[in-house]
């Protein structure tokens, strides 16, 4: 074997390439760091701060720092499994979060990672924002309440779709996902349900129309596995 | 007065001026922008509604924001607020039913010395509000007199220079500097910047020789010099009174920069707070276009190209954030980027971007003059050079005082006749709160580091509403990008606020301890990592204003059963309150 660069992840080596973020080397050799916003298909965002790591002893999100040989990283720790519990709660406050009447309960990566982190409740105060739902387009709802902004339908639109459907507007707690239409509906866009952006969804805001609960609950993603398997990271 | 180009990079500009002209933003005119600028029309919703000074609803035709930094309420901003929206008819935030006016808060104006200060229609500033000025924009406002009809000295800003050293003492000639820095060449003058070991005023301290440097190294067609005049840290005033009285300075140093760096594009991100210095600014700029000290061959020299354009921010402290400030530069939401690439390898535009403060730039012209030994010998090792302050709150002269690093706090506080001190904030809520035996430590990189506020409180102060206050400000200028900082900031508050309310616990206080853990770590960037900067500070050194307000040391619910049945109350008819307190077996 010629020369691989290695990191250190949690004291096993990872092999990287040049170029690769801790969290995409760690992603191809099957290791798990969760993850939100993060997606392979697209570039890093660095928004949900769930993969943070101690990277040669400072705290650093995986999914935007770059590997380095030699480079010492913790992510399962106690410590750090803490944190992230303690984020994920946060997000879950900052919404609105009923997974047992959810149509996406049991293929949600944020039940699933909250499940892998020991999360068994909010901790915090819910603040239980007014968000309305969109319920315009033929074939696509659209549920803000479990919004989290990791913008990856943003993202996918943009850049896979070439549509431009979604941005972020507002700033601090008030920040909020928008519709690009006068209207600012989604019936007035030229959203498909063929799109990327409305598979991309790690949670329960763009969901198809008339398929709830097809697959019954018991035999989803979340069900037959969980967000640490290699295969199932992510949620779509 | 500047023409931005119709283009996505000057969507800031392009907003700015419509609101100007309309009053505010309706979205068929956001939807008329996106069309010609080819962008859709969510992105300028986006990035319009990201600045707190962008309306996207109707607003008064007078826009009366007080600045409401912990040393304005130590004014009385509170009352004096109350008593004009009770003369007015209006509630705060909320514009009156007849379209004439709006009253709300806004972050620290800048003008601490001289406050409350009250900011109107984003354009002018009224200082030392008091009540008869309060009965008397009143009156203005209701017979429809506009603010550039009012009283002239209202608006008058007064720069308060207490003490001047080299920077506030000394007034350089126009081209005087450059041309020191253009006779020793490009190199000699970044050698000569490196040589002084200044260090960037803004706060975090780099070596400015260094950025300069690696901003010149770096791959790339054409480079920008950024002045960062975003000063929006709540007790810093600094900048206003270098813009104000040595604009000259600031632009020479930006062009020494230029010529070190080998940049020919440059920019000033002015604060929107700041627009009334804006002529003034434009003034300055064209008479050294006139002098041949901006655009092509300055001063002769062949190849020296290099101008200024002035962008004016929309209400964001964190564009104070140089990525944040490069994205705002670029028509974005000022959101901080991913670092790295950090802005001097790749910043505005893709281009090798140098930005330094204000008063970095003003030293750095000072330097280019008067050699980098001079300047070495002022100042510490590591802390070269002066460092100019904004003091203000309980004090009986506030203004500026420009030290050597090194002074100790006591010193300031004796010179600016402060008494019965019992805390001074250094470097704004994101820096650090001293308690008395502290007042000893040394005002340098090596021991206390600021970002040039320094506001002072005497024992008649509440130490828990300082820090609460701060906290309101940072969940009020999150960016809302990232999760610990956007819910983290807002959870900080609705805690502080139960405190404050008499119905906090011990177990609020163990959480306000956990969120400034997680908050210093796991942020996009610093305004997040600093948000509990000021609740760390005060717990540690200040505690019993915190216990003071807890009602048990056992948990107390956050929420009150009684108020969350008033409206049930209200639809049934029922108007006996408590009800549910009483046994229903007497």
């Amino acid at each position: 074997m010629s020369d691989v660069a290695l990191f250190s992840l949690d004291g096993e080596d990872v092999a990287f390439e040049p170029g690769e973020t801790i969290l995409q080397a760690a992603r191809r050799a099957g290791r798990y760091i969760p993850h939100l916003c993060w997606h392979p298909e697209f570039a890093p965002h660095g928004s949900c701060r769930v993969c943070t790591v101690r990277a040669g002893g400072r705290m650093a999100a995986a999914c935007t720092m770059k590997a380095a040989p030699g480079l010492e990283v913790e992510s399962n720790t106690e410590e750090l499994n803490a944190q992230r519990k303690t984020l994920l709660q946060m997000l879950f406050v900052e919404g609105n979060h009923f997974c047992p009447s959810c149509e996406k309960s049991g293929n949600c990566l944020l039940q699933a990672t909250a499940y892998e982190m020991g999360m068994e409740g909010p901790h915090f105060e819910e603040f239980y924002p007014a968000r309305p739902l969109d319920a315009s387009h033929p074939d696509i709802l659209l549920d803000f309440d479990r919004c989290i902004l990791c913008e990856l339908c943003v993202r996918a639109s943009r850049e896979v779709d070439g549509k431009n459907v979604f941005a972020i507007a507002g700033h601090g707690i008030g920040t909020h996902l928008v519709v690009n239409s006068e209207s600012g509906l989604l019936c007035d866009t030229d959203m498909a349900l063929t799109d990327r952006a409305a598979s991309i969804c790690p949670v329960g805001v763009i969901l198809p129309k008339r398929r709830g609960f097809v697959i019954p609950i018991g035999q989803r993603r979340y069900d037959e596995g969980t967000a640490a398997d290699a295969d199932r990271q992510e949620a779509s | 007065m500047t023409a931005y180009p119709r283009q996505p990079n000057s969507l800031v500009q392009l907003l700015r001026e419509a609101q100007a002209k309309h009053g505010w933003l309706p979205r068929p005119l956001l939807a008329r922008l996106a069309g010609e600028l080819g962008l859709s029309l969510a992105h300028v919703e986006g990035v319009a509604s990201f600045y707190r000074f962008f309306h996207l609803q109707p607003v008064g035709r007078y826009r009366l924001l007080f600045s409401d930094n912990i040393t304005d309420r130590m004014l009385g901003n509170q009352a004096l607020m109350a008593d004009l929206c009770a003369r007015l008819g209006v509630q705060p935030g909320v514009m009156r039913s007849d379209g004439r006016v709006s009253v709300a808060t806004a972050s620290c104006t800048g003008l601490g010395d001289q406050g409350p200060a009250l900011l109107v229609n984003h354009h002018q500033v009224v200082t030392r509000l008091d009540a008869q000025r309060v009965a008397r924009i009143a009156e203005l406002v209701e017979a429809d007199v506009p603010p550039a009809q009012w009283p002239a000295e209202w608006s008058v800003v007064d720069d308060n220079i207490r003490r001047a050293d080299v920077l506030l003492g000394s007034t350089l000639a126009p081209g005087e500097a450059l041309a020191a820095a253009s006779a020793r060449g490009a190199e000699g003058t970044l050698e000569e910047v490196k040589r002084s070991n200044l260090r960037g005023r803004g706060g975090a301290g780099f070596a400015t020789g260094t950025k300069w440097d690696l901003c010149r190294q770096a791959p790339g067609e054409q480079r920008v010099v950024v002045c960062n005049a975003d000063e929006g840290e709540p007790g810093t005033f600094k900048d206003r009174v270098l813009l104000t009285r040595h604009a000259d300075l600031v632009f020479e140093g930006m062009t020494v920069a230029a010529l070190a760096i080998g940049a020919t594009q440059g920019f000033v991100y002015l604060r929107g707070e700041y627009r009334y210095l804006l002529d003034h600014l434009e003034a300055v700029l064209q008479r050294r276009r006139h002098a041949n000290l901006l655009g092509a061959n300055i001063l002769g020299r062949a190849g020296f190209d290099f101008d200024i354009t002035i962008h004016l921010g929309a209400g964001a402290y964190v564009c104070g954030e140089e990525s944040a400030l490069i994205e705002s530069l670029e028509g974005q939401r000022g959101t901080p980027r991913i670092r790295p690439p950090f802005p001097v390898e790749q910043g505005y535009l893709g281009r090798p971007t140098s930005v330094n403060n204000v008063e970095t730039f003003c030293a750095a012209a000072h330097i280019a003059l008067r050699g980098s030994t001079w300047w070495a010998g002022l100042g510490t090792p590591k802390s070269t050079g002066t460092k100019i302050h904004s003091i203000s709150g309980d004090c009986a002269r506030p203004g500026l005082y420009e030290y050597p690093f090194g002074t100790r706090v006591e010193t300031m506080l004796v010179d600016c006749g402060a008494r019965d001190t019992q805390a001074v904030q250094v470097g704004g809520p994101s820096g650090s709160c001293l308690s008395v035996s502290e007042f000893g430590r040394r005002i340098c990189f090596e021991d206390v580091p600021t970002a040039g506020a320094l506001m002072v409180f005497d024992r008649s102060r509440d130490m828990f509403e300082v820090a609460r206050n701060f906290a309101q400000f940072f969940a009020h200028e999150s960016c809302g990008f990232c999760t610990p900082c956007r819910v983290g900031t807002e959870l900080v508050v609705r805690r502080m606020d139960k405190l404050a309310a008499g119905r906090g616990s011990r177990h609020d206080v163990e959480v306000l301890y956990e969120l400034d853990k997680l908050m210093h770590g796991a942020t996009h960037c610093g305004l997040g990592g600093a948000a509990c900067n000021p609740l760390r500070d005060t717990i540690a050194k200040f505690r019993p204003s915190y216990e003071r307000r807890l009602k048990s040391l056992h948990f107390v619910p956050g929420f009150d059963l009684d108020a969350e049945l008033s409206e049930a109350r209200a639809a049934t008819g029922r108007d006996d309150a408590g009800a549910h307190l009483e046994s229903s077996h007497e």
